[in-house]
């Protein structure tokens, strides 16, 4: 009895480890989301019997996509929607068949690579690449990716189907972009992965722990791409994460109040992540090909370095390099911040007032609390209750809300 | 796999050289598609101020001038391509003249189990 319970624990262990790699290799042999899900399920549940009575293989992914393969071979043969074979199924049938039977190490982590291009393909909609990336390549449930995002589950599984859909029917094909395209596509890819991760780390709204999960998905897809295309911007893009990531638990107190990065408590941040995300920044720098992942990543980890003293001359020379790369009103403020930092806050004031794009802030409420933080420091309580106010009427998220609110407080003395 | 490549662009935004050239370059792009074998049909159409729209409503027919939809981009012109996939479709409508101009829509064909036996 413990042996098979031992063995249901290995196989919800290796499902959730290996689905995503077994769907993967099933799409690419039979060219068919539903087919392939539909294998993949059987393979499981196939592997089960199997491998109490004779022990689990050697190498179970390759199993199960063998097992999965002969399956829908077996689906094919005795669907009754096809009645006797059509001539394209024949064809799938004898290509499947023919197929070499044993996939490489090389083939299954390729696969992977195929699906997260496919799922980020510009031609599908950006709000359905993310859900799909987080079903298809990190195996989330539908359930899960919904209240990540606070949509009811058959919403979000209308959504995953209308992105399979459009795989299938505009044939969007299964394959790793050609090195022209490459670039373009690996920004996609890229851009998908930040965005669950930040989904995850800033909480706008919804179940923390869900989101936690979210983080950590990204994290571990942009480990995958950069295994398989260890390109500087996938190293940036991941030691932006990481570094992030180190600083989860000391960023808000047991309420879910925000602490600055200056009061955090040090000894909560995540040293490994802190070392893995400098090393990684350190990489992307060597090759000299800088982009705005591994610029963003540089600052963090000047941050990470030290709260008391930081070094906000690197920190400004970084943004304004950052700034080249991609211009924004958003970086511009970040970078005004950094001037306070050094300069006082005048400096800072001043540096908002000559941004650029400023009227694109306007709905932003950092903008504003930016602001009244340095109309606070120069003593300026009027100007600085008058922003806080401003800020107070555009934030979204219940902690920041607290935090604006209790600055406001802290203003009069009453 | 069939895909029907639907050209919209501005029409008023065209000079007769920039028209003629587009003219050029697409029967080239054209030649060569037959070449390839992917060309099934393509044409450039007349101004959208020739159209002309027909509803039966209530078994009556109604015929109008002018397009289903006013639009800043208007239809003119069209190529049914069959190649293996979207990445190759996008290939092929990104050499086009007119997206420079305006938008290509890329719509796969739906094809019918009596048409395929028909081929």
């Amino acid at each position: 009895m413990s042996a098979s319970k031992d063995l249901s624990e290995q196989l919800t262990h290796l499902y959730k480890n290996h689905a995503s790699k077994v769907l993967a290799s099933l799409v690419r042999l039979l060219g068919d989301f539903d087919l392939a899900e539909e294998a993949m399920h059987e393979a499981f549940s196939v592997a089960l019997d199997t491998w109490n009575k004779q022990g689990v293989p050697a190498n179970p992914t390759a199993w199960l996509i063998s097992t999965g393969r002969f399956k829908a071979i077996d689906n094919l043969r005795r669907s009754k929607r096809f009645g006797e074979l059509e001539p394209d199924i024949q064809r799938l049938l004898t290509e499947i068949e023919e197929h070499n039977q044993t996939l490489s190490q090389q083939d299954i982590e390729d696969d992977q690579l195929r699906m997260i291009f496919t799922c980020c393909h510009p031609a599908i909609d950006p709000q359905i690449q993310i859900p799909l990336t987080l079903r298809e390549v990190c195996g989330l449930s539908t359930e899960e990716i919904a209240s990540a995002y606070l949509v009811s589950t058959s919403t979000m599984a209308q959504r995953i189907v209308r992105g399979k859909n459009k795989i299938q029917q505009a044939k969007i094909p299964f394959v790793i972009p050609d090195l022209q395209e490459l670039p373009e596509r690996l920004d996609a890819v890229l851009s998908v992965i930040y965005l669950v991760f930040s989904e995850g780390y800033s909480a706008s709204t919804g179940n923390s722990l869900l989101r936690v999960d979210l983080s950590n998905e990204a994290i571990r897809l942009a480990r995958l791409v950069l295994a398989l295309r260890p390109d500087s911007e996938v190293m940036g893009l991941l030691a932006l994460m990481l570094l992030h990531e180190s600083r989860r638990k000391a960023r808000t107190d047991e309420n879910g109040n925000i602490i600055l990065l200056q009061d955090q408590d040090k000894s909560l941040w995540l040293q490994s992540y802190i070392d893995e995300g400098r090393s990684l920044v350190q990489q992307a720098l060597e090759t000299r090909r800088v982009g705005a992942y591994t610029l963003q990543a540089a600052i963090a980890a000047v941050h990470a370095q030290s709260t008391d003293n930081t070094d906000w001359n690197q920190i400004i020379s970084l943004y304004s390099v950052l700034l080249q790369v991609e211009p924004s009103p958003v970086i511009e403020l970040n970078r005004a911040v950094a001037i306070a930092m050094r300069d006082g806050p005048q400096a800072g004031l001043d540096a908002i007032d000559n941004i650029e794009e400023k009227s694109e802030l306007r709905g932003y409420h950092k903008l504003y609390s930016t602001q009244a933080e340095f109309f606070s420091r120069l003593g300026k309580t009027t100007e600085a209750a008058a922003a806080y106010k401003q800020a107070l009427k555009l934030v979204k998220q219940s902690a920041e809300k607290r935090f604006l609110s209790e600055k406001l407080a802290e203003l009069s003395p009453n | 796999m069939q895909y029907m490549l639907l050209i919209y662009s501005d029409e008023n935004d065209w000079t007769e050289t920039q028209r003629s050239d587009c003219m050029q370059k697409s029967m080239l792009i054209s030649a060569e598609l037959t070449a390839q074998g992917k060309l099934i049909s393509a044409s450039p159409l007349h101004s959208v101020t020739t159209a002309t729209s027909l509803r039966i409503k209530n078994g009556k027919r109604q015929v109008t001038d002018g397009p289903f939809a006013e639009t800043t981009e208007q239809l003119g012109g069209y190529y049914i391509i069959d190649v293996n996939n979207l990445d190759e479709a996008i290939e092929i409508a990104s050499s086009l003249p007119p997206a420079q101009k305006g938008t290509v829509e890329i719509r796969p064909i739906f094809e019918l189990p009596e048409m395929q036996s028909a081929t």
